[in-house]
């Protein structure tokens, strides 16, 4: 008889990394890691509020401004790479993960954070994002879900609820959403978090946790786009739409065991931590063995 | 020198005393490319299996890690090539190899790097199309889309090896000029050439053109006051440097970096560069080797696995006293017009025969523009272009020579 072998049981929980805790900075010390603004986005979208907290994230982590890679997809969260203030790529559509792999293994020095949105990190790029996870290379993805593609209008993307409307799903969406954070979890990310703009200081705690943790991090940010998202589906004042993150936002040790998350209802902080085999770690690994072999065989 | 035992191949370039002088080995093609790359100074290989070109990526799975260098295999070709723009934009010498589906899929990245002006070289083992085509058998379909394969305009530089030792020393010049023009360099080898195996004797490091990668100098300050010329093409800081430099897909200006799609005086200065910094230099970059052309009346120009059959119809047509000489491209794009209009000037007849329908006749019809007649020939089945066959087109413009008695 085969024996199973339990994936979860190769995993420990990660106990040896902790972000310190952060103070949020003044704006004189964010615009320092902005190249170019205004900014592209929507009079009440909440994307400025999600760079704001990675920016934090990387000073309270005091991370060299020059060693810091930021590796952007196509959509509104894309423009991110443009904006900050520090060696960026605004790589094609779905592509700011394997893009972002090639310059980690090429350089494992860079600290490589990746920024995607729902679209951009599930549909054309969810391949990729797979197998980052299974990979668990040593990134920091952050996803901005908003929900929509923004850029291009209003359109339903594989985060969009069932039942909801957009300028290509008019009648509804019939198409069940991905959780990212599960989808993420489930592929092998050892480090998964899920949190919102409007609790600001616990989105910086959590890109932070992810930044320091060694392995594929992922984070959902859960963006609000009031001009698309909220005009079809919920509500267009930028407030009232954060504010229903108030009762939507369930603390994850409160989130009901076997409960999936639903448009009204997900679980947020720190999802899962583990310790895994990572890439970098790896190749550096194959590198020394594949000398050993060599000076085996006698040069 | 007797061919080395294929086991004592696989580690020897690595031991010091065989990097000191040229070496005479017998190899595959496809191993040659990857030897080459090594050669070159490339340490970092990203890629998805695919027939006919696999050898190279099993070849450097091998080798990259002994040399400190990188090798990945993908979750598709996408993302082999997007990995290879991520670490060339990190400073490290990169490429990829595929044959037609993949190189099909590379397409969006390929215009990336042209974009973003990303050096990095991209091997295609042709073989026969479209789609799944004809997995195990030759073909030369792919040398259009080397060209056109990306949307919009942008420049390309296109290498074609026509034997074993060429695919090692072309591995090593495709190289070199991508960090020259910092641009994407594709190999067109195919399947015939990658599965071949010869006796070469490859040329010792120090016969080889290595441009390091380089780094800017001056302040990242004063680094952002210069701009490209057509002379002078800067070169790219590395991604995690304190340039802290932008590469992007978008419409940026050339002086800043930045994006700027609102421009059209911005976007025409970029686009007409892209094409410009190939296109200035193609002389000097487009190679062709002429082949007993002297004195040639008819002239065959083929390229590839094809120009191996060409080669082999010039020396039985000389043995007969017909003027007979070849023009064998090198680089296919930029295309080699210069040397295709002096052969115009000489010839009556050029007879290309490609494995293909008429992609590249289309290119020496335009060149030679009337003043020689054009007899183009193609295969698509998969089939090597046979010296018997180019002998019946050769027969046919010396139609008054007296073949029976020579």
């Amino acid at each position: 008889m085969t024996a199973l072998v339990d994936r979860h049981a190769l995993e420990e929980q990660c106990t040896s990394c902790a972000p310190p805790r952060i103070e949020p900075q003044p704006t004189h010390e964010i615009v320092k890691w902005l190249r170019a603004t205004p900014t592209i986005w929507c009079p009440g979208c909440s994307n400025g509020i999600v760079t704001r907290a990675l920016i934090d994230a990387i000073i309270g982590l005091d991370l060299n401004p020059d060693k810091v890679v930021v590796v952007a997809g196509i959509g509104c969260s894309g423009r991110v790479a443009q904006y900050m203030n520090c060696s960026t790529v605004h790589t094609a559509h779905g592509r700011a993960l394997p893009v972002a792999l090639g310059a980690k293994a090429a350089d494992p020095e860079l600290q490589v954070i990746v920024v995607m949105g729902d679209g951009d990190s599930t549909a054309i790029g969810g391949n990729h994002l797979i197998h980052a996870a299974r990979r668990n290379v040593n990134l920091t993805a952050l996803v901005f879900n908003n929900s929509i593609y923004g850029m291009t209008g209003g359109q339903m993307s594989p985060a969009t609820h069932i039942g909801g409307y957009s300028t290509t799903s008019v009648y509804g969406n019939v198409e069940p959403a991905f959780d990212i954070s599960e989808l993420a979890r489930a592929a092998g990310a050892s480090y998964v978090a899920r949190g919102t703009p409007l609790d600001y200081r616990q989105l910086v705690h959590l890109i932070a946790g992810g930044i320091v943790h060694q392995g594929f991090s992922l984070i959902e940010a859960m963006s609000t786009c009031p001009t698309y998202y909220g005009r079809f589906n919920l509500t267009a004042d930028p407030a009232e739409f954060l504010l229903t993150q108030k009762e939507r936002a369930i603390p994850a040790a409160k989130f009901e065991e076997g409960e999936s998350r639903t448009r009204d209802r997900y679980p947020v902080g720190v999802l899962h931590h583990a310790e895994r085999a990572e890439l970098i770690a790896g190749l550096e690994g194959m590198r020394l063995r594949a000398r050993e072999a060599m000076e085996g065989d006698g040069g | 020198m007797a061919p080395a035992p294929l086991e004592a191949q696989q580690t020897a370039p690595s031991s010091p005393a065989a990097e000191t002088r040229s070496r005479s080995v017998l190899m595959q093609g496809n191993e040659a490319v990857a030897e080459g790359a090594i050669a070159a100074g490339a340490r970092f290989y990203a890629g998805y299996p695919i027939t006919p070109s696999t050898e190279i990526a099993e070849a450097l799975s091998r080798r990259m890690p002994q040399v400190g260098g990188t090798f990945l295999q993908m979750e598709d070709e996408i993302a082999a090539i997007a990995a290879i723009c991520g670490a060339s934009l990190a400073g490290q010498k990169s490429l990829t190899a595929t044959s037609g589906p993949g190189f099909s899929l590379m397409q969006e990245m390929i215009g990336f790097a042209s974009m973003a002006q990303i050096p990095c070289v991209i091997v295609d083992v042709m073989r026969g199309g479209p789609s799944t085509g004809l997995p195990t058998e030759p073909s030369q379909g792919d040398v259009m889309q080397a060209r056109w394969g990306t949307h919009g305009e942008h420049s390309v530089i296109a290498l074609v090896p026509s034997g074993v030792r060429e695919c090692y020393t072309l591995t090593v010049e495709a190289f070199s000029l991508s960090e020259r023009f910092r641009t994407p360099v594709i190999i067109l080898s195919d399947a015939l050439i990658g599965h071949m195996r010869e006796a070469v004797t490859l040329p010792a490091p120090e016969e080889l053109d290595v441009p390091p990668r380089t780094e800017p100098e001056c302040d990242p300050d004063e680094y952002d006051t210069l701009v490209s010329t057509l002379d002078n093409i800067l070169p790219r800081p590395p991604l995690g440097s304190r340039y802290r430099v932008h590469a992007t897909g978008l419409v940026y200006n050339r002086r800043s970096g930045a994006p700027d799609t609102g421009n059209p005086e911005v976007a025409n200065d970029l686009g007409r560069y892209l094409r410009e910094k190939i296109y200035f230099h193609r002389d000097a970059i487009a190679r062709v080797e002429e082949y007993e052309m002297e004195d040639a009346e008819v002239a065959i120009l083929a390229y590839g696995s094809v120009a191996r059959s060409a080669r082999a119809v010039v020396k039985w047509a000389r043995a007969r006293g017909v003027r007979v000489g070849l023009v064998r491209p090198i680089t296919l794009w930029p295309f080699p017009t210069r040397a295709v209009d002096h052969m115009a000037e000489q010839v009556r007849t050029v007879i290309v025969p490609e494995m293909n329908l008429r992609q590249i006749a289309w290119e020496v019809r335009a060149a030679v523009a009337g003043r020689a007649k054009v007899v183009d020939y193609g295969r698509v089945d998969g089939k090597l272009i046979t010296p018997a066959e180019i002998e019946a087109l050769v027969k046919e413009e010396f139609y008054y020579h007296k073949w029976d008695a020579s």
